[in-house]
């Protein structure tokens, strides 16, 4: 471990007089041995296995190269998988942020139905996934479901809602966007309470309409908020498996598998490991790099504002 | 009275708003209250009171078992997240070297790594250390899993402490160290307060590592109880909504209880630092 090369910083002398801060850094240690052991270790494997055609509990595996890999992008149910979890990632975090912003602006001042209006809003995000699917499923099941009691009433005919695989990844997003969207909510409330009151004036008083105000005060000076809910949306969408298992398992067939749901699949039930393991660090660079873009993107959207 | 268009508006669409968030929990209730030959709508409260869906979840899930799990194991991880997640930021925040930043945006970063990514060769990893169905084993995976958010709620808050604070101590004669577990650990109640309950939240409701390492009937947490309970009675909807509402009570009376640290353990990242 190199923990003691930070000592050259000068600090006050009564600092230097005590036993140097660096010894410090042996609390963060813990964390480190935990990080390296169910982190760090088990990844590496996880690449290792990804280039073989281990099966989950054989003593023996050879090493196929890259064939796992090749298998994942030109599979069809590989690439519908890879497209449902860029549906669930980005579709989420589009939903949650316009809405989060929208409540947020709707209940900004403090009231005391806003304050309950916030509350019931976030309350799902609190709720396990796991059982938020089963809500919806109570809601959109073909007989006796909540939604299709409405749709009767009004003459309508019963839609069995997740008998379609299309129609059923953009139920599960917003499902998952229903779900989190009091995370944002929250994120932009605090936002919006962190910007002076006399920037809002001030606009006013240079007789800027609202719309202008938003776009040219209010939507700027978010830009930390805006940056810290679309990572939070897109780890969380991009992860997305509780409500899956829920609501659907997956089908029809992989129809709405996303990577999460489907390495479960290929490792317990077509005892795939080495597919299951490549899929696992598939999943880890694809939410790396969209992560690190959108950061990237929305960094330098707040530098620009800034001057 | 003269009503302001705009007000109106505002309002009506408030309103739509909260009847949509509150359909579900509605729905929720009225079906867990339901007997089973009732085949009236889920949107009709039942007019007879009901409470045998309750005692069936509780039975068949083996609810029972399934929170005692639960409870151990939250008590335990939070016990584990706090000391180690304080700790760890106490020299992150005070000492920020370019090494201790490394080390930082490392522990952050940690946050993206998706845990079905390293499940399989952790599977093999624990049926090796026979860690399987052992209450240490899923603590210790919790707390890894938490301990990005804490490490990054904690080092925030620590850098809005005065330093004049540790070196007073240190002046008094308190050892690095004590200067931290004596002085400072007192003051982050605030911020501990909402990692234990934002990451108590998140223990309590895991799904995702409980169903691979909790199998055996007798560990279960109470989502994977809930979990097989429901595909095995599937035609039994009540008594699965009775569980599901059974399973949220507890995180639900947490948020109402404490909603400010929810709230502040969000803003927290919200806030330029």
């Amino acid at each position: 471990m190199r923990l003691g090369n930070q000592q050259k910083k000068k600090g006050p002398s009564v600092k230097r007089a005590l036993g140097s801060p660096a010894a410090l850094n042996l609390m963060y240690l813990p964390v480190v041995i935990l990080f390296i052991l169910f982190l760090v270790y088990p990844f590496i494997k996880g690449v290792q296995f990804s280039f073989t055609n281990w099966d989950g509990y054989s003593q023996t595996y050879k090493c196929i190269g890259l064939r796992n890999y090749r298998r994942m992008f030109t599979d069809h149910d590989m690439l519908t998988v890879i497209r449902n979890t860029i549906i669930y990632g980005c579709g989420s975090t589009l939903f949650q942020n316009t809405f989060g912003l929208l409540f947020a602006m709707l209940l900004r001042k403090s009231s005391r139905l806003n304050a309950f209006a916030r509350t019931l809003i976030y309350l799902p995000a609190i709720v396990s996934s796991l059982i938020m699917g089963y809500i919806w499923y109570f809601i959109l099941e073909l007989n006796g479901g909540a939604l299709n009691d409405v749709i009767l009433l009004f003459n309508g005919k019963a839609v069995n809602a997740l008998a379609n695989p299309n129609a059923s990844v953009w139920i599960l997003t917003g499902i998952n966007s229903f779900q989190f969207v009091g995370v944002s909510m929250i994120i932009y409330l605090a936002g919006l309470k962190n910007i002076p009151h006399e920037y809002m004036e001030a606009a006013a008083i240079d007789g800027a309409s609202p719309a202008q105000t938003f776009r040219t005060v209010t939507l700027p000076m978010l830009a930390p908020s805006i940056t810290v809910a679309v990572v939070l949306n897109l780890i969380g969408g991009l992860k997305l498996y509780d409500v899956i298992i829920a609501l659907t398992g997956g089908g029809p067939g992989y129809a709405t598998c996303s990577l999460s749901t489907m390495m479960y699949q290929l490792y317990f039930g077509r005892e795939d490991a080495g597919l299951a393991t490549a899929l696992g660090v598939l999943m880890f660079v694809m939410i790396t790099l969209i992560t690190v873009v959108a950061l990237t993107a929305l960094r330098r959207k707040e530098l620009a504002n800034e001057d | 009275m003269k009503t302001d268009p705009k007000k109106f508006l505002r309002l009506s669409a408030l309103f739509m708003v909260m009847s949509l968030y509150a359909v579900p929990f509605y729905i929720l209730l009225t079906t867990s209250l339901k007997n089973q030959s009732d085949l009236s709508s889920k949107w009709a409260f039942p007019g007879y009171l009901y409470t045998d869906n309750f005692a069936m979840a509780w039975q068949n899930a083996h609810l029972g078992r399934a929170f005692l799990n639960n409870t151990i194991i939250l008590v335990c991880a939070l016990a584990l997240l706090i000391v180690l997640g304080a700790a760890a930021a106490y020299p992150l925040a005070r000492y920020q070297t370019k090494w201790n930043r490394f080390i930082y945006v490392f522990f952050v970063a940690a946050m993206i790594v998706p845990p079905l990514t390293i499940l399989v060769p952790l599977y093999k990893i624990y049926v090796a250390i026979h860690a399987m169905d052992t209450y240490w084993g899923i603590v210790l995976i919790d707390v890894t899993f938490q301990l990005p958010t804490a490490i990054f709620l904690y080092t925030g808050f620590i850098g809005t402490l005065p330093k004049e604070l540790d070196e007073a101590a240190l002046l008094d004669g308190c050892s690095r160290f004590s200067v931290f577990f004596r002085v400072l650990f007192p003051l982050l109640k605030p911020v501990t307060a909402s990692v234990a309950i934002m990451s108590g939240v998140n223990i309590w409701n895991d799904y995702q590592f409980s169903v691979f390492f909790m199998q055996q009937t007798q560990m279960k947490t109470f989502t994977v109880s809930l979990a097989g309970f429901f595909s095995a009675n599937a035609n039994h909807i009540s008594w699965v909504a009775a569980g599901s509402l059974l399973g949220s009570l507890p995180v639900i009376a947490t948020y109402l209880l404490l909603q400010k640290y929810f709230v502040s353990g969000l803003s927290a990242g919200a806030v330029k630092g």
